[in-house]
C-alpha cells in the first residue's frame, strides 16, 4: 500500500487503532535493550508458552522501553472490559502465574505496580483497581514526568508503522509538507523554543535557517545518535522505541533546510537500535512516507543509516561527518559550522535523536503549546538516565525547569537503601558534579552550566555517602583520556598529565601542590582545547574540586579516604563482637588473608588484605568493618 | 578587505584570511607548528592562542579563526599567555631533545618543564604530532602515503601497519615540510630509507653523471608531461648544464632561444 494522500493516512490509522485497543487481550513486554538485559525475553517466551498450553488467545507485542528501570521486566497487560494493568519485576513463573490468572478473565494484583487509565474504560469490575492499587499517574516515578519524545516509548510496537500513525504520528509530517511552506516550518520551529538536545543547547530554529540560507543544494540531514557516555541510554531507547518518530522529525528538517537526504550516525554497539531504525526507514519507503514525492507533495526524501565504529569523539558534530565521508573521526576547527560546510563541504544540519523526536511532535501540536511548557529561554522537555545510587532508576522525561532535588527525591525517591545522597553528575564525562546543596537548581542548560556542569545530551548519575568523589573525577578522566583522539595538545597531553596527578592522590602519593597543580591544568584543558570534548574532559575535575574540596585535602594532607573507596587508604577490619565465625569470608577471601576457628571471631590480616572487599560485601552479620 | 584591529595595530587583510595572517602582517610574531600556508587550516598544536576582545570575548587560535570586520585582538593577552605556556612546557615534557621546542619555549620566557620528561620511551622523541607530514602527504602531493595510527596518547604516524610502503613515492616533502626534524630520509646508492616509515623506494641514475637521484616512483610524472620527458631523466645538475649549454649555442648562433630545445 503506498500513501500519496493524507486521507490514505488516515486508513493507517486506523489499522493502528485495532491493533493498540484490540477486542482480545494484549499483552506487552517491554524490550528494548534495558528490558531484554533484565530478562524480558523469557518472560515474553513465558507468557506465549504458557498461553499456548492454555488455549489463551492475545496480542503479544514487544513493545519498546516502559521507562521504569528498577522495576524490569515490565508487563503492560490490557484486558478489553476489565482494564489495563503494568506489572513490574516480572520472571518466568510469575508470567505463568500471571497467564494463568488472566485465563480465567481476572486481572490479578500480585506484582501489579499501577493501573493504566484509559478513556472510556470502566475498571469498577477490576478487584486489583478497587482493592487500591493506584494508577500509574499517582506514581512517584511517573507523576513529576511529561512525555513528549518519549511519548509513544513503551505503548506502541516500535515495528509498527500503523500503531505509530494511529498515536498521532505522521501528523506533523502532513501538516508540514501540505500546509506550511518550509521557511514557515523553520519559524514554527524557531517560535517553540526547541533547543538542541545533544547537550549544547542552540536553538534548533536559528541552526535550521543558518543551513537554508547557506549554499544551494545539495544539503544534508543527520541525526547524532553516536550516544556514548558511561551510564546515559535516552538516545539507544528512543531508536529502540520509537524509530518512526526520529524519521517524521528528519523528513520535516529536511524539508524546512531543503534537503533531500539524511543520515542516522549509529554506533555500532547498538544492534538493536539499528535493526529497529532501519527496519522502520524500510517500512516508510514500502508505504510511500520515505521517498519520491512524499504525500504528494513533490518533495522526495531519503535516509540511510550509518554504523559508527563506537569512538566517543564522533558525537562530536565535525568528527561525526569526518566519519561518515570516510575519514578518522576527528574533529576540524570551527567555524566554519556544519550548516555552512558540513557533510562534504555542504550545508548539513546536525541534531539529535531526541531533537529530531522533539520536532515530530512540535510541528502537529504547534509552537505555542511546546513553548507553554518548561521554563522561559528554556522550553520543552527532556530526557535523562537516572541512574547511580538512587531508588528508583529510569529512563525521565520531565520539563525543563524542575530542580534537581524534585528529580532526584521525588522521581527518584532519594537514595539507595536509606543511603543519603551526595552529590549528582550531569552530562556524563563532559559534565561536572553538583553537591547535595545545590539541589534546589532548576534543571536547565543556564543554570547548570553555571554550576559547572552541563545540561548534556542526558545522563544523570545520583552518587551517596559511598562514592570517593575524586575516585569518581579520576573515573570519568579515564574515560575521556582514552576517548581523545589525541589531534589538540591539551586534550591530549593535559589529560594524561591529570590523570597521573589524580592516580596519586587515590593512591595516597598526592601533595597539596598536585591539587593546585591539577585545578591549572584543568582549566587550560578547558580553554586550550580544539573540540567540545577536550573543552569538557576537565568539567568532573574541576566541578570536584570546587564542590568537594575537602576531599581533595583528607586524600592529599591526611592520607585518607572519606568516602572509604580508594584501596590504599582504607583498612579493613572485622569487630569480634559481631563476628559468629560463620567462615564465609574466609572462604571467600582471594589472598588467604582472613584467619579464625569456626565459631570463633576471625581477623584479617593487613599485610596480606588487598582491600577488595569480598568480606565487607558478603558478610552477613556486618562485621566487616571500612578503617578509613 | 576586513580591517580588525591587533594589539592596538589597525591592519587590514583580504576575507577568508586567518588570523594568524593579520597577525603576522602587524608585526607580531606568535610561535605555531602545526600551520603552513600550502595547506588548510588544521587547530591542532594550539600554540597561535589569541584573545578576541571585542565585539566579544573569545581564546581562539589564530591559525583557524577567519577575520571579521571590527575584531579586536590581543596577542599577549593573559589568557594566551598562560595557555601558550603551559602548551610548551607539555610539549617540551614530550619532546626533551627538540631544539625547535626549546627555542620556542625560551621566546616565552620558559626554560624548563615542570612536568618533567613524559615517560622513558619519550625521552627521543621529536614528532609533536602537527599532522603537517600527513596532510601535505595527502593534500599537496597526493599520495596518501602516511596517516595517523591509534589515538589519544597512542596517536602516532606511520604508513599502513608500520609496513614498507606501497603509496610512498619517496619524495619527501614529509621530512621537508616537518618543523621539529622528526623525519629521518637517508640516500644510499641507488635506495632512499625513509627511516620513519620503514620504506625503502629505488633511485634511478642520471644517463649523463651516472649519480642517483631521483625516485623510480615518481617516473611516471615523463607520461604526464611528455614535451620534457629528457629533462626527467636528468639529475638537476647535468640539466642546468645541459640548458646553459644549450643557452649559450643559440646566442652564438644569433638565435633567439625558446627554452624548448630540449624536447
Amino acid at each position: 500500500m503506498k500513501i500519496r494522500t493524507l486521507s490514505e493516512i488516515e486508513k493507517l490509522r486506523d489499522i493502528g487503532l485495532s491493533f493498540l485497543y484490540p477486542q482480545r487481550p494484549r499483552i506487552s513486554v517491554g524490550m528494548a535493550t534495558c528490558g531484554l538485559a533484565a530478562g524480558a525475553a523469557a518472560v515474553f517466551d513465558a507468557l506465549s508458552e504458557e498461553a499456548d498450553r492454555l488455549g489463551f488467545d492475545f496480542t503479544p507485542v514487544s513493545t519498546g522501553c516502559i521507562g521504569y528501570c528498577r522495576q524490569e521486566p515490565l508487563v503492560d497487560v490490557r484486558m478489553p472490559d476489565l482494564g489495563r494493568i503494568l506489572y513490574a519485576q516480572m520472571t518466568p513463573e510469575r508470567a505463568r502465574d500471571l497467564m494463568g490468572a488472566l485465563s480465567v478473565g481476572e486481572l490479578p494484583a500480585e506484582h501489579a505496580l499501577a493501573s493504566i487509565p484509559e478513556e472510556g474504560s470502566d475498571v469498577s469490575k477490576c478487584s486489583a483497581v478497587s482493592s487500591g492499587l493506584p494508577s500509574i499517574d499517582q506514581l512517584p516515578f511517573y507523576a513529576h514526568q511529561h512525555k513528549i519524545i518519549l511519548r509513544n516509548s513503551g505503548l506502541i510496537d516500535p515495528c509498527s508503522i500503523e500503531e505509530y500513525v494511529a498515536r498521532g504520528g505522521f501528523d506533523s509530517l502532513g501538516r508540514a509538507l501540505l500546509k506550511l511552506s518550509p521557511q514557515d516550518v523553520i519559524d514554527e520551529i524557531t517560535q517553540s523554543g526547541l533547543r538542541g538536545r545533544g547537550g549544547a543547547g542552540f536553538p534548533t530554529g536559528k541552526k535550521w535557517n543558518a543551513c537554508r540560507h547557506a549554499a544551494p543544494k545539495p544539503r544534508y540531514v543527520i541525526c547524532n545518535a553516536d550516544e556514548g557516555d558511561p551510564g546515559a541510554y535516552m538516545d539507544r531507547t528512543v531508536l529502540e522505541s520509537d524509530p518512526y518518530s526520529i524519521i517524521e522529525g528528519m523528513i520535516i528538517g529536511g524539508y524546512a533546510i531543503g534537503s533531500n537526504k539524511g543520515f542516522v550516525y549509529v554506533r555500532d554497539e547498538y544492534p538493536l537500535a539499528i535493526e529497529r531504525i532501519q527496519h522502520g526507514i524500510d517500512r516508510s519507503k514500502e508505504v510511500g512516507l520515505l521517498g519520491d514525492d512524499i504525500l504528494g507533495s513533490g518533495f522526495d526524501f531519503s535516509v540511510e543509516i550509518v554504523r559508527g565504529a563506537g569512538a566517543f569523539v564522533c558525537g562530536e558534530e565535525t568528527a561525526l561527518i569526518a566519519s561518515i565521508e570516510g575519514g578518522s573521526g576527528e574533529p576540524r576547527p570551527r567555524p566554519p559550522y556544519p550548516a555552512e560546510k558540513g557533510l562534504w563541504g555542504r550545508p548539513t544540519t546536525i541534531n539529535n535523536v531526541k531533537t529530531w523526536a522533539s520536532v515530530s511532535a512540535i510541528v502537529a501540536k504547534g509552537a505555542e503549546w511546546y513553548s507553554s511548557i518548561g521554563t522561559k529561554g528554556n522550553a520543552g522537555t527532556v530526557v535523562f538516565s537516572l541512574v547511580g545510587k538512587v531508588a528508583n532508576t529510569g529512563l525521565v522525561e520531565v520539563p525543563l525547569g524542575l530542580t534537581l532535588k524534585e528529580m532526584i527525591e521525588g522521581i527518584g525517591n532519594g537514595g539507595l537503601d536509606g543511603k543519603v545522597v551526595k552529590a549528582v553528575q550531569t552530562g556524563g564525562p563532559s559534565g561536572g558534579c553538583l553537591p547535595a546543596g545545590l539541589f534546589h537548581l532548576p534543571i536547565d542548560y543556564e543554570s547548570l552550566t553555571q554550576a559547572g556542569s552541563i545540561m548534556g545530551s542526558g545522563g544523570m548519575v545520583v552518587m551517596d555517602e559511598d562514592t570517593c568523589m575524586v575516585d569518581v573525577a579520576r573515573y570519568f578522566l579515564n574515560f575521556t583520556m582514552e576517548e581523545s583522539c589525541g589531534k589538540c595538545t591539551p586534550c591530549r597531553e593535559g589529560t594524561q598529565y591529570m590523570y597521573g596527578i589524580l592516580t596519586r592522590i587515590v593512591e595516597g602519593r598526592g601533595t597539596p601542590e598536585d591539587v593546585v597543580l591539577l585545578e591549572e591544568i584543568g582549566n587550560w584543558v578547558k580553554a586550550s582545547s580544539l573540540c567540545g570534548l577536550g573543552q569538557t574532559a576537565s568539567n568532573p575535575v574541576l566541578s570536584t574540586l570546587r564542590y568537594f574540596r575537602d576531599e581533595y585535602d583528607a586524600h592529599v594532607r591526611e592520607k585518607r579516604c572519606p568516602a572509604g573507596v580508594c584501596r590504599a587508604l582504607i583498612q579493613l577490619s572485622i569487630t569480634p563482637e559481631l563476628c559468629n565465625g560463620c567462615g564465609l569470608c574466609k572462604r571467600e577471601c582471594p589472598v588467604g588473608a582472613i584467619q579464625g576457628e569456626k565459631k570463633e571471631p576471625h581477623s584479617i590480616d593487613a599485610k596480606l588484605c588487598t582491600r577488595c572487599r569480598t568480606c565487607y560485601d558478603i558478610c552477613p552479620q556486618g562485621a566487616v568493618k571500612i578503617v578509613r | 578587505m576586513v580591517t580588525l584591529t591587533i594589539n592596538g595595530k589597525t591592519v587590514s587583510v583580504p576575507q577568508g584570511t586567518m588570523l594568524l595572517k593579520a597577525v603576522q602582517k602587524a608585526g607580531v610574531d606568535l610561535p605555531t607548528l602545526c600551520d603552513h600556508e600550502a595547506l588548510a587550516p588544521y587547530g591542532a598544536c594550539r600554540l597561535c592562542m589569541v584573545t578576541i576582545t571585542s565585539p566579544y570575548h573569545a581564546l581562539v587560535t589564530a591559525c583557524a579563526y577567519p577575520v571579521e570586520e571590527g575584531l579586536v585582538v590581543e596577542t599577549h593577552s593573559q589568557e594566551a599567555v598562560r595557555s601558550r605556556r603551559l602548551t610548551l612546557e607539555f610539549l617540551m615534557s614530550r619532546c626533551p631533545q627538540s631544539d625547535v621546542i626549546r627555542k620556542m619555549a625560551e621566546s616565552e620566557g620558559l626554560t624548563s618543564s615542570r612536568f618533567g620528561v613524559s615517560s622513558p620511551e619519550q625521552r627521543d622523541e621529536l614528532c609533536v604530532l602537527c599532522g603537517l607530514c600527513v596532510r601535505v602527504c595527502r593534500d599537496v602531493i597526493g599520495a596518501a602515503a602516511i596517516d595517523f595510527i591509534g589515538r589519544g596518547k597512542k596517536r602516532k604516524v606511520g604508513a599502513p601497519f608500520q609496513l614498507q610502503s606501497d603509496s610512498c613515492i619517496g619524495c619527501g616533502a614529509c621530512a621537508e615540510i616537518c618543523p621539529t626534524g622528526a623525519i629521518k630520509i637517508e640516500d644510499r646508492g641507488d635506495k632512499r630509507i625513509l627511516h620513519t616509515w620503514n620504506t625503502i623506494v629505488e633511485l634511478c641514475a642520471c644517463p649523463e653523471c651516472g649519480n642517483f637521484f631521483s625516485p623510480e616512483p615518481i617516473a611516471f610524472l615523463k607520461e604526464i608531461v611528455p614535451q620534457s620527458k629528457k629533462s626527467w631523466e636528468l639529475c638537476p645538475r647535468c640539466r642546468h648544464q645541459k640548458i646553459s649549454h644549450q643557452w649559450l649555442s643559440a646566442q652564438n648562433r644569433g638565435l633567439r632561444w625558446t627554452g624548448r630545445a630540449m624536447a
